[in-house]
């Protein structure tokens, strides 16, 4: 919302350091609304000055091209060529000389155009950098004097605010709000025109006078309509002062009448819109529903298919602008309008965003409508446009003012609690206090019901009158805020408080999820993040919740799984080149509560599931390159330590072959941990029978893997399945010496190495420590059908060194019992 | 001492001994280990005097032992020595090794920038009583919106904003929820921190994502008030951007905080208001903030005549941009390895 520094130091006064726009700007922020920009406009417009064209003709070597003779106030008149398509006689523009500069630094001098000479030029709103409009140069009003430096007949430079205003404070989308923050109550400009009186004519629903019938089909849709109407006007560029303001807000100066109602609107939030009402067929207004596909071409040349959902206004035969939104083509003032309907209406908030959003428009006036303007206001704002319009463009007022609906409602007070205040705030305030804060804002104490005195302090209780632009107040704590919000938030500052520590206990999710990442850095990994959505067939991963109102097919579902997410993230890599790839993410993946399918009697959010899971994928060196010799790619058994530890570490999980017996039925449940993009074979995690987690090679048809690329490797576990961190207890280590050694054995092919450990462990006592696989081996001198394997074994007993004799007997037993129950044939060396 | 430990301490000088002097006219290296063995192996002299240190006389045998063991030092130091000196000898003359070239590396793994900044910023109101706690992606229009003081047409719980999955279901849209959801379960006091995704129909940008991280602040308690709040953040600021950081609150509007806040931060990058990151204003703004609006109270059960309360929300995505200076808010969820090794 762009404001004008002159304009509200017109109406405020402004005194002191608020002189300087920067402190004014400062203090806007801090107490109303943040200031996001400050620019000067109309700087650089030194040597430009108002000049009279006197008299035009056409390049003789140039269709587009007019010779203007202009008289720029300094002697003899100038030659200059023009290409504007439009050039008044006798009217008035702005014009730099020869040897001047534009504002954009540019230099005119004097040259021939297509063998014309031309001596300066007339310049247009954006040669000027007074606003976008390049197409025609700009109109200035007739009758003043050539040779009047531009930027003092529009009041120029000024210095705009561009304000990010809170939705809440629609009140400060204009300068009477933003002066009323910043000074005492405002005096508006005097426009030196008697003021219009009119005679208002009421009704509930429809009137006729001033020679028209004005009708609200729907007071849901409208709750108000006023007219004035206007005869005799000569429309015209607008006075100045009257385009410099509107330039000084980055508005398009039009023509007096419509530059008025603009005006209107940036003065005091009312939005108006002036009709020719000669081209009001019936001379009627009718406020009503648009008809289902009715037509209709909007000023900025939009036509439009209207729905019912949306409202128009009405003439006799057709609708004629978009209630709220923006005019009609048809009916707009131009320069041949003589009569005037000007409305000043106020349309349901809901009403114009449906019309609006319909029509795909978004405007000055839509938005205050949206947000709610001051419908106490509305026949002073009606007034101020009529006078204005007089003032600048003549005719006549009729002196019978239309009022349609029912007249508002008055604001009800509200009553506030100075110890309520101070106990939302804790500034200490007393009632006095209270009431210096909400006054100068035009909130008015209108008595003190507990009977103490509001104006001492005394009192708690305080009856305070609600301004009728002041919308967004209607309970005590906004009146509370208005209190903080004068008073200061910088009051606040600098002081602590005691306080009691939560009674919500922290969830023990967070915790997990620190001991998740604290394993997967220090195995190297890095942790990736990427966003919730998945396309609804990603690879063969079948996203299981589709999301209605998608941003792209890509983004079409939510993801069901973590590993295509990531896999994703691995062909980026891939993409910039990044062979060696290990990521993890932690996130939620979603689905329904039962099963895949759709449970019907669940409602809501109960219908859905969603769970904690994280994922990872390893691909390329396990090590960074070193010149010491070549290193080795990531394979399976690395990632069954990855997952191992995360297993047995974080879940208490075993990690078994996932192609074992019972591995289908153990994976059968919810969005599934494993999916087409793991290669058969691999890991999986079981805890109470129940799978929570699974691990293995990529399956390569799920990856778009250039040929550098080493085989991927991935996992994702359940978070559900990891635990807090459980205390260890202390176990005495022993001081004594353990004793090693070795067992070489063949055992038929198939014996898993597992199994063979486990009888190791139970053939033994428990002074067998460790057990360790340090061989694998096949080939020549093995019995075909089976497989070398090369043990060590330690022993260790917590109280004494061992003996030979405690050694062998424990070896004796294990060969036994691996001989027995796996056929191994002991290697004896 | 016993004669046992007396001999075992004879027999331990004679392997020094015998042991020195056969390393030391080991000619090669095969020689060498063969003196290994001897002394050093795991049926060596040596390992036959420690099997033997059992039988000495419990007082003597911790000498006996003290001297094994460095009988044992010494061995396997000359071993080390002689094998060197046979190493470089073969070797030809000094060649030594080029220290300046590169250390065999390994790879060092890291959490994602914005995790750190989720935990720097629980962590430091873990210090003020707060405890964090977390809540579903997946919620109802009530909690999401109605709870919150949102009416369901409000510009806020527009479909053009809002990821609606069914009619009263939809992606949550802040982490906001969550402060309902907590005041539903538990009485005063409650001081939280709601670190988690929340999702709005933004397209990706520079400085959007559909789906973004937010952390939600909510404390509520009798005698809470706006000095302590403003006390809470500026603790959290001081601690977070560094003690000299200043921060400023300004009015700001959310349905359900009244008063409520904006809360900026001296720009941490350029302190003067002439960067890019803090568009030449001098500040940031890292928050929304203010305190609990009664009706949310009401909307929970809580007595918004006893209890008051402030809550806050943060984007630590924005913030670890501002910490770090990435340009670009997609960079973050490229999970490519080269920009997050940066961070690890």
């Amino acid at each position: 919302m762009n404001i004008s520094f002159n304009w509200i130091d017109e109406l405020a006064g402004l005194r002191g350091e608020l002189r300087d726009p920067r402190v004014l700007a400062e203090r806007v922020t801090m107490t109303a609304a943040a200031v996001e920009k400050i620019e000067t406009v109309g700087a650089g417009l030194d040597g430009i000055v108002v000049s009279r064209v006197l008299e035009t003709r056409p390049h003789p070597n140039a269709d587009r091209l007019t010779l203007c003779k202009v008289d720029r106030g300094a002697g003899e008149a100038l030659d200059v060529v023009c290409g504007a398509p439009v050039i008044a006689t006798g009217g008035f523009y702005p014009h730099v000389a020869p040897g001047g500069e534009l504002p954009g630094g540019f230099r005119i001098e004097s040259r021939k155009i297509r063998g014309e000479s031309s001596h300066g030029m007339l310049c247009s709103e954006a040669e000027l950098e007074l606003g976008r409009d390049k197409g025609g140069i700009l109109r200035l009003a007739d009758g003043l004097e050539p040779g009047t430096p531009l930027a003092a007949a529009l009041g120029l430079p000024d210095t705009r605010l561009a304000l990010d205003l809170n939705p809440n404070r629609v009140d400060l989308a204009c300068h009477l709000g933003v002066a009323r923050e910043v000074g005492g109550p405002p005096a508006p400009r005097d426009f030196g025109v008697p003021a219009w009186s009119a005679e208002w004519r009421d009704g509930e629903s429809e009137v006729s006078g001033a020679g028209v019938t004005v009708r609200i089909e729907d007071l849901g849709r409208c709750s108000r309509y006023m007219a004035a109407v206007i005869r005799g006007v000569r429309v015209g560029p607008s006075p100045p002062w009257l385009a410099g303001r509107l330039l000084a807000v980055g508005a398009r100066p039009i023509s007096n009448v419509v530059d008025a109602t603009n005006y209107v609107l940036h003065e005091c939030n009312q939005p108006l819109h002036a009709f020719d009402l000669a081209r009001l067929s019936g001379a009627e207004i009718r406020v009503r529903p648009a008809e289902a596909g009715e037509p209709l071409t909007t000023l900025d040349g939009q036509e439009h298919k209207l729905t019912r959902g949306q409202t128009v206004i009405a003439d006799r035969d057709r609708a004629i602008a978009l209630a709220g939104v923006m005019g009609g083509l048809d009916t707009e003032v131009t320069e041949d309008t003589v009569d005037l309907l000007i409305e000043c209406a106020s349309f349901d908030p809901a009403g114009v965003r449906r019309t609006r959003t319909g029509a795909g428009l978004s405007t000055d006036a839509s938005y205050r409508f949206e947000r709610g303007i001051d419908v106490h206001a509305q026949e002073r704002a009606l007034a101020r446009c009529v006078e204005l319009i007089l003032a600048t463009a003549g005719g006549e007022a009729d002196v019978v003012g239309i009022r349609v609906g029912p007249a508002p409602t008055p604001v009800p007070p509200i009553d506030v609690r100075v110890s309520r205040v101070n106990q939302v705030l804790g500034f200490g305030l007393d009632g006095a206090a209270v009431r210096a804060a909400l006054e100068p804002i035009g909130f008015e104490t209108l008595s003190v019901p507990d009977g103490g005195d509001g104006a001492s302090g005394a009192g708690d209780l305080l009856r305070v009158s609600v301004p009728g632009w002041r919308t967004d107040v209607a309970r005590e704590i906004d009146l509370v805020e208005e209190v903080a919000r004068r008073v200061g938030y910088d009051a606040a500052a600098g002081q602590d408080r005691r306080f009691r520590p939560s009674a919500v206990p922290a969830d023990p999710r967070v915790e997990k999820a620190a001991r998740v990442r604290e394993l997967l850095t220090g195995r190297g990994l890095l942790e990736a993040r990427s966003l919730s959505f998945m396309p609804e067939d990603y690879r063969g991963n079948r996203a299981v919740v589709s999301v209605p109102n998608p941003l792209s097919a890509e983004e079409s579902c939510l993801r069901s799984a973590m590993v295509p997410v990531l896999l994703r993230r691995l062909e980026h890599n891939y993409a910039r080149g990044n062979r060696n790839v290990r990521l993890f993410e932690l996130g939620t993946v979603f689905g329904y509560a039962a099963g895949p399918g759709r449970k019907e009697d669940a409602a809501g959010i109960d219908r859905f599931e969603e769970s904690g899971r994280v994922g990872a994928v390893v691909a390329g060196a396990r090590r960074p390159d070193h010149w010491s010799g070549p290193g080795l790619d990531f394979d399976l058994w690395d990632l069954k330590e990855i997952a191992g530890s995360f297993a047995d570490r974080l879940c208490g999980a075993t990690l078994e072959p996932r192609d074992g017996a019972g591995a289908a039925a153990a994976e059968g449940r919810g969005a599934s941990l494993a999916g087409p993009w793991l290669s058969r074979g691999g890991f999986r995690a079981v805890k109470d029978g129940r799978t929570v987690g699974v691990a293995g090679a990529v399956d390569g048809a799920s990856v778009d893997a250039p040929p550098w690329a080493a085989p991927a490797f991935a996992l994702e576990f359940d978070l559900a399945a990891v635990e807090g961190r459980p205390v260890p207890a202390y176990r005495k280590t022993s001081p004594f010496p353990a004793v090693r050694r070795d067992l070489s054995m063949t055992v038929p092919r198939g014996v898993p190495a597992a199994d063979i450990e486990r009888a190791a462990r139970e053939a033994t006592s428990d002074l067998l420590r460790d057990v360790r696989l340090f061989d694998v081996y096949s080939g020549e001198e093995i019995e075909g059908g089976r497989l070398g394997l090369a043990w060590t074994f330690r022993f260790r007993a917590p109280d004494r060194t061992l003996t030979d004799q405690d050694v062998e007997a424990e070896m004796s037993a294990l060969s036994i019992a691996l001989e027995k129950r796996f056929g191994a044939r002991i290697r004896r060396s | 001492m016993t004669p046992a430990g007396a001999s075992l301490l004879d027999r331990l000088a004679a392997i020094e001994g015998k042991g020195l002097a056969a390393i030391g006219e080991a000619a090669d290296s095969a020689a060498l280990e063969s003196a290994r063995v001897e002394y050093l192996g795991r049926n060596g002299q040596l390992a036959d005097i420690m099997s033997l240190i059992g039988t000495v006389e419990p007082r003597a045998r911790r000498d006996v032992g003290q001297r094994a063991n460095a009988v044992k030092t010494v061995l396997r130091d000359a071993l080390e020595a002689r094998a060197g000196s046979l190493e470089s000898a073969t070797a030809g003359p000094r060649a030594r090794i080029d220290l300046t070239l590169p250390a065999r590396g390994r790879w060092v793994g890291g959490v994602h920038p914005v995790t750190r900044v989720i935990d720097e910023i629980c962590e430091i109101f873990a210090e003020l009583g707060f405890t964090s706690v977390l809540g579903p992606e997946i919620e109802s229009t009530w909690y999401n919106f109605t709870a919150l003081n949102i009416p369901l047409d409000h510009p806020a719980a527009d479909m053009m904003d809002t990821f609606y999955l069914e009619k009263d279901v939809v992606l949550r849209t802040h982490t906001s929820p969550v402060q309902a959801r907590v005041m539903e379960a538990f009485r005063p006091p409650v001081r939280v921190v709601v670190p988690g995704l929340a999702y709005r129909r933004d397209s990706f940008d520079p400085s959007h994502a559909p789906a973004f991280e937010q952390i939600e602040g909510l404390a509520v308690d009798e005698g809470v008030d706006f000095v302590e709040f403003r006390a809470a953040i500026e603790h959290f600021v001081h601690h977070f951007f560094g003690p000299g950081t200043k921060s400023r609150f300004r009015p700001s509007f959310y349905p359900f905080t009244e008063p409520s806040a904006e809360v900026d931060v001296s720009c941490t990058v350029c302190a003067g208001g002439s960067c890019s990151t803090c568009k030449r204003t001098g500040w940031i703004t890292i928050m929304g903030s203010g305190m609990v609006d009664p009706a949310v109270f009401e909307a929970v059960g809580y007595d918004s005549e006893r209890y008051t309360g402030y809550a806050f929300g943060m984007g630590p995505a924005r913030i670890a941009m501002v910490r770090h200076g990435i340009p670009d808010m997609r960079l973050l969820y490229e999970g490519e390895m080269s920009f997050l090794q940066q961070f690890a």
